[in-house]
């Protein structure tokens, strides 16, 4: 079993930009990979990388799925704010952190069910369904906080953003366990090959016996879920919450992470790590350019600059023109007549 | 139903919700029904109005544009800069921002189009480009002062029985009357629909399709730079962050006024009306002076959610009757 879906070397493009990004960050910042352990816990600018890029992770690995069934999730940012304003409400209110912690996760649920019902029974476009939760969210998320900025001081909550479990930071043991829980669900288990059957033919799939709604259903869910985790993180590392910048654009920071991670927006299948990994390379980029003493302000082209060329790679136009290795298909274009994850998750 | 009625049902309802809407304001508050109000609703949502026209032609032809709100922040910048550092007249600045953000659109849909690339992802580096553009010129806020901005924010043409339209409340209702003309009785305006029903039926048919593509983004660039301007007007400033989330605001109007986001199916005016319901709601908001801003975002998303399942109904009633499946 394996976590990505196709053959190693597609892979490639994506470690080897991470690992250039990294060597780049280190030739501007000698000090780049040192790492120190003070007061157990690790820290250093590789790890702050992986801290600083967990929330976006997060929100890629749940958006990956979604994105492998044709669909997209505009509102992750909104429910990131939503959660958020719920853990800190409720603890400025004196409940205890397992309720906290519960009712952002409910909340995070229930923002997916609603997307996934509109997607998937009420069959509207997932741009259209998502862009719902994406506006009125973020209002939803001012009305529970009264529209102030909500601080806590409890210490129970704050640990899930700035603690640290066996010297690792939190946030990254979060992302670790939710990256490990998905990828078992989707790959030891036949929902990633329906996630992908999914994505590639609703209808056939429908014919084939997968049962498409519930797919479906599921997939937002699990989103929302992730979102509600990576909600929590910032709240808790912050201690407090503002609806109106929590989350804000990161949505499309999560789909740059997994575009960049090489799953095609077209549907099919999908690559957790490497969605993870286009996450890291991204917030290794930004990282390196403050480092590096540029103004920050060229953080959003460099952004494009690689989007774009990543785009490109995976052009159908472009790949006709490019030697291709044996048995690989330009992502999109031909619909394979096997199953789309000829190279891996067999169940 | 006849097929009149079924085609403009949804711009009837949107229509519908806005006299409505206007006569319970209306009611509630007894300062509402004056043209000042009316005045001002056209005014402060010109440059939303303006790029809503841009968007909706980008929608009928099956895309979609992300760039729009950074390319107006683009466009406040380039002219504060233009004008306030390089003592460039306004006229010259406005065309260079026009011709900047028109290229920048039409460069766009070339991508689109050549390397088959969804919009949304490709419009989507369009607005990281766009607004880190507008980031590298100043990421502080500029003042424009020239006198000819204090001529055009005072230019306005009255009427006897009250109603006083502003510059960009008049450019807005020409912008609509002119994608009315474009969209209805040009062959451009019938090639964006073939193009937004069925990509491949329109290329059979013989449409442009690539040069339909890179002119409806190069059109919506120019709106958005248009409204850039207005906005600058409106505001008196350049500002790289200003606009943000203004693509959302406009794919709102668009769904709201009855466009299908599949393509190929809405009106400009549609649009339009969107646009007010959307000002007419923030309008109530600040009259009502008791209910927080949040309540806005809230109702924007429950009207979004009545008319998507509108639409669907709609649709469902003429898949029943034999006419296109309703897969959106």
């Amino acid at each position: 079993m394996t976590l990505s879906a196709p053959g190693p070397a597609r892979n490639l493009p994506q470690y080897g930009a991470l690992i250039a990004v990294l060597l780049a960050n280190w030739l501007l910042f000698p000090d780049f990979f040192a790492i120190r352990l003070q007061d157990g816990r690790l820290f250093g600018s590789l790890i702050d990388v992986l801290n600083r890029g967990a929330p976006v992770a997060l929100l890629a690995v749940g958006m990956t799925m979604v994105i492998a069934t044709r669909g997209v999730d505009l509102s992750v940012g909104a429910v990131m704010a939503i959660s958020g304003a719920i853990a800190a409400t409720m603890t400025g209110a004196g409940w205890s952190l397992p309720a906290v912690l519960a009712a952002s996760l409910a909340a995070g649920l229930l923002c997916g069910l609603w997307n996934g019902v509109l997607v998937a029974v009420l069959r509207i476009q997932p741009i259209i369904a998502t862009l719902i939760l994406m506006v009125a969210g973020r209002g939803i998320a001012q009305l529970v906080t009264e529209g102030q900025i909500v601080t806590f001081t409890s210490p129970a909550l704050a640990f899930i953003g700035s603690g640290s479990f066996l010297t690792v930071p939190m946030p990254v043991v979060l992302t670790i366990v939710v990256l490990a829980v998905t990828a078992l669900l989707v790959r030891a288990t036949a929902l990633g090959l329906m996630i992908e059957a999914v994505g590639v033919n609703r209808l056939s799939s429908a014919g084939a016996g997968v049962n498409t709604p519930v797919v479906l259903v599921a997939v937002y869910v699990w989103c929302g879920l992730c979102a509600a985790v990576a909600g929590l993180i910032v709240t808790a590392d912050i201690r407090g919450a503002d609806a109106n910048n929590a989350g804000l654009w990161l949505e499309l920071d999560a789909i740059l992470a997994v575009v960049v991670g090489g799953t095609s927006l077209l549907g099919g299948r999908f690559g957790l790590v490497l969605s993870v990994v286009g996450a890291l390379i991204i917030q290794a980029m930004n990282t390196g350019i403050l480092l590096s003493g540029f103004k920050p302000e060229f953080n959003l082209i460099v952004k494009a600059g690689v989007l774009l060329v990543v785009l490109l790679l995976q052009s159908p136009t472009l790949t006709l023109f490019l030697p291709r290795p044996k048995g690989a298909r330009p992502i999109g274009t031909v619909k394979p007549p096997v199953a789309p994850t000829s190279g891996g998750a067999k169940p | 139903m006849t097929g009149a009625l079924q085609r403009f049902l949804p711009l009837i309802v949107t229509t519908a919700v806005l006299v409505v809407g206007f006569l319970i304001c209306a009611a509630q508050f007894p300062n509402f029904a004056s043209w000042r109000v009316v005045a001002n609703l056209l005014t402060d949502n010109a440059f939303l109005g303006i790029t809503a026209v841009g968007m909706t032609f980008v929608i009928l032809s099956g895309g979609i544009d992300l760039s729009v709100g950074a390319v107006i922040g683009f466009t406040t910048v380039l002219l504060a800069v233009l004008i306030e550092h390089g003592g460039w007249h306004p006229v010259p600045a406005f065309a260079v921002a026009l011709i900047a953000a028109g290229g920048f659109g039409a460069a766009m849909g070339g991508v689109i189009h050549v390397f088959q690339m969804p919009p949304f992802i490709v419009t989507l580096a369009g607005m990281f480009i766009a607004r880190g553009l507008g980031f590298v010129l100043t990421t502080d806020s500029v003042p424009i002062n020239h006198p000819l901005y204090g001529e055009l924010n005072d230019m306005a043409l009255r009427f006897d029985f009250g109603l006083k339209l502003s510059l960009p409340a008049l450019l807005m209702l020409g912008v609509v009357a002119a994608a009315v003309v474009l969209a209805h009785w040009t062959r451009f305006g019938a090639n964006l629909y073939a193009l937004g029903g069925n990509r491949q039926s329109a290329e059979l048919m013989g449409v442009p399709v690539a040069r339909t593509t890179v002119a409806v983004y190069a059109l919506s660039g120019l709106l958005a730079g248009l409204a850039g301007i207005v906005f600058s007007l409106y505001t008196g400033a350049g500002y790289s962050l200003a606009a943000t989330g203004v693509e959302l605001d406009t794919i709102t109007a668009v769904v709201i006024g009855g466009t299908q986001l599949t393509g190929g199916y809405g009106y400009v005016v549609g649009t339009f009306v969107g646009v007010l319901i959307q000002g007419l709601i923030q309008t109530y908001i600040t009259f009502d002076g008791t209910l927080s801003s949040w309540w806005t975002k809230i109702a924007i998303g429950v009207l979004l959610f009545v008319f998507i399942l509108l639409q669907k109904g709609l649709l469902t009633v003429w898949a029943g009757r034999g006419g296109e499946p309703a897969e959106a």
